[in-house]
């Protein structure tokens, strides 16, 4: 299987998407970058008394006495935009901004400096420069978490630690989605040339699937691994380039083992199913048709990750912590955020293995009885009476 | 001791009875057909004597043991559709399936490639399996099911879709497992190879055994009492010939009760008739097969 093509399309393309992402945001970013140029805004005073702090930031605020003039330097480009300070400004608050652009709202660095402009004249006089300075940035806020003991923790929240579980559940998905793939293609052709009843008078039932799963699960190893190794060279090179929140990014020992044991449970779970529902269907289309479902099912955490991010306690995702179909993907979510109980992530564990074991079982009957059943597909009367009986 | 020794074994899948009070043994050196119409239970017959599917009652037994895992690695079994991995090699694949039986992956590099030596496959060792042509797919099927040298081998349909050619060149290794003193359970509803080379038989027929035994006996069992004759001259009246019936190239002469084919075998010499084939005519295996599968249906 590794030596398919596919599979080192797919296992290479990851990374180089990676990069891709990383060339994207650059040049996204640069054009979006906050200029270190002048802009010029016009305004008009009406009401008065708004003469000074005409510099904020990299605005520089321009008076005019008429529209007629604002108009004209704005056609001529000189200002980017005017404001008129009304008459009766102090009692509605309200300004008008012109400007040739079709904007959804001014720009907020523009905003800012208006805002700024006219908080600060209108304090002027009443009270210091560094009040004014208070009033126009008031609240700078740095969050830090403590340990129950009151000191410092070392592991802090923020966006930083929710990215790398997210990484985690779209690594685990995209393995899954993939490797089942393989699976049930690799099944479908042994029922179609009948390899499979070459390999079962060779092999018994047990070994086969343990073999498949394994090997699946190789498989997809491999492909995390070499993902994983190029992860840091990736980070490297945004943390280079985009800085920020990523180079602050690091995984604790917890998180790494969980993230261990979450994956072999994950992956060996949906393995099974896979080696089921390739044993149920005749065909490797129909079985890939049948397989989303799951996939879907493990991804599905994702969809609610913006709920998940305000409400991690919420006890539909403390349900979805131990449904062993979704447990990996938003557990490791809901570490990002928050704490989970002990009892959960143990709970979690334990009905994971419960199903891996049980999956075992029951995929064994039900290869046992439908491996051998060519170009009909059991109904599922016919699929309970085998398990019952086989 | 028997190779394969089956016991008054049963399987129903549902309400359907696949096989019913089935038994049979396979000695050594011989070559077993096991016949019958599709869906007669032939296929889970032979899943049973592989242990891939239990009976629901009766025992099989190969080797004089219980089948098990071990017991796996002695047998041999051929699929009617070519089961090999298509996008594979095919010196790959060879080995692949003889460590499954059990083979280092040593002594199934070296016996993969003498037997391909010997079958004048060496050159193909490196292309992938959807290259060769149907004979030589064949070739390789046959090379995977013996290479571990197995004491039994099932082969089902094994010369469905071959040309003439590639039969003969499958026939002819069949022959040789026989005499290297293998047990083959040949499982075919092809009679007229059955009648070339089995030894004895059983056929199925809805899951029960409806005749078993040597092929021969049970040929001359179902004989008409009848001979062939091809001939120069008039045969005129001849005395114990109950009917006549004329074919193109001969005559089947049907002998009343009293005749034996001896006599009239001298009689027809006394009138200087000029004999170019004297035969006991024993019915097509064909021909048995719908006598009794009919008879099973009333």
């Amino acid at each position: 299987m590794i030596r398919r093509a596919g599979f080192i399309i797919v296992t290479l393309i990851v990374p180089l998407i990676g990069i891709l992402a990383i060339v994207a945001y650059q040049i996204i970013t640069g054009t979006m970058e906050p200029s270190v140029e002048i802009t010029n805004i016009g305004y008009i005073d009406e009401a008065g008394g708004f003469d000074n702090y005409t510099k904020q930031g990299n605005v520089e605020l321009v008076r005019y006495d008429a529209v007629a003039q604002a108009n004209e330097a704005l056609v001529k480009e000189e200002i980017e935009q005017y404001v008129i300070i009304t008459q009766d400004y102090l009692n509605i608050g309200m300004i008008n901004i012109y400007t040739l652009e079709k904007q959804l709202e001014p720009p907020p660095e523009v905003t800012a400096a208006i805002k700024d402009f006219l908080s600060s004249n209108m304090l002027a006089g009443k009270v210091t420069d560094a009040t004014i300075g208070l009033v126009n940035a008031p609240l700078g806020i740095v969050s830090i978490r403590l340990t129950e003991t009151g000191d410092i923790a070392t592991e802090q929240g923020g966006y930083g630690n929710m990215l790398i579980p997210m990484i985690f559940g779209v690594l685990l998905v995209l393995s899954i989605s993939f490797s089942s793939s393989y699976l049930l293609q690799g099944m479908g052709d042994e029922k179609e040339n009948r390899l499979i009843e070459v390999l079962l008078s060779s092999v018994s039932t047990k070994q086969l699937i343990i073999g498949k799963v394994l090997g699946m699960g190789a498989a997809g190893l491999l492909q995390i691994i070499i993902w994983v190794i190029c992860a840091p060279l990736l980070l490297n090179v945004a943390s280079i380039s985009i800085g920020g929140f990523l180079s602050t990014l690091e995984i604790t020992p917890v998180l790494f083992i969980l993230f261990i044991v979450y994956f072999i449970l994950g992956y060996l779970l949906f393995a099974i199913i896979f080696v089921a529902i390739g044993a149920i269907t005749s065909s490797a289309r129909e079985g890939q048709q049948l397989a989303p479902i799951f996939t879907l099912l493990s991804v599905s955490p994702l969809w609610f990750a913006s709920a998940l991010i305000f409400f991690p306690n919420n006890p539909a995702f403390i349900a979805l912590t131990i449904f062993p179909f979704t447990a990996p993907v938003t557990l490791m979510m809901r570490l990002g955020i928050t704490e989970v109980p002990i009892w959960q992530i143990l709970t979690s564990i334990a009905v994971l293995l419960v199903c891996v074991v049980g999956g075992l079982f029951f995929t064994a009957k039900i290869v046992r009885a439908f491996l051998l059943m060519y170009g009909k597909r059991p109904s599922l009367g016919t699929i309970i009476r085998s398990i019952r009986s086989g | 001791m028997n190779t394969v020794e089956v016991e008054n074994v049963v399987k129903t899948f549902g309400d359907k009875v696949a096989v019913d009070q089935l038994s049979f043994s396979v000695a050594s050196g011989e070559i077993f057909g096991l016949i019958g119409p599709n869906g007669a239970g032939k296929t889970t017959t032979i899943k049973m004597v592989m242990d891939i599917i239990k009976p629901d009652s009766g025992g099989v037994t190969v080797l004089g043991e219980q089948m098990n895992e071990a017991a796996k690695n002695k047998i041999g079994y051929m699929p009617e559709e070519r089961g090999l991995y298509k996008k594979q090699r095919v010196l790959d694949v060879i080995v692949y399936l003889a460590m499954l039986k059990g083979m280092s992956r040593r002594a199934a590099e070296e016996k993969a490639n003498r037997m391909l030596e010997q079958t004048g496959m060496l050159p193909h060792a490196r292309k992938k399996i959807e290259e060769l042509s149907r004979g030589m797919g064949q070739i390789i099927q046959f090379i995977v099911t013996t290479i571990h040298d197995p004491q039994l081998l099932i082969l089902d349909e094994p010369f469905s879709g071959l040309d003439p050619v590639n039969t003969e060149a499958s026939m002819k290794m069949v022959l040789d497992l026989r005499s290297q003193g293998k047990a083959v359970i040949l499982s075919t509803h092809q009679m007229n190879q059955v009648e070339q080379l089995c030894d004895r038989i059983l056929m199925v027929n809805k899951g029960r055994a409806v005749l078993y035994g040597g092929l021969a006996e049970i040929k001359s069992k179902y004989r008409n009492n009848s001979v062939l004759l091809e001939h120069e001259g008039e045969l005129g009246e001849v005395p114990g010939i109950a009917e006549k019936r004329v074919f193109k190239n001969h005559v089947e002469l049907f002998l009343s009760d009293d005749t034996t084919p001896q006599q009239l075998l001298e009689r027809l010499l006394e009138r200087g008739i000029i004999i170019h084939r004297f035969e006991l005519a024993t019915p097509p295996l064909n021909e048995i097969f719908i006598r009794v599968a009919g008879e099973s249906h009333k």
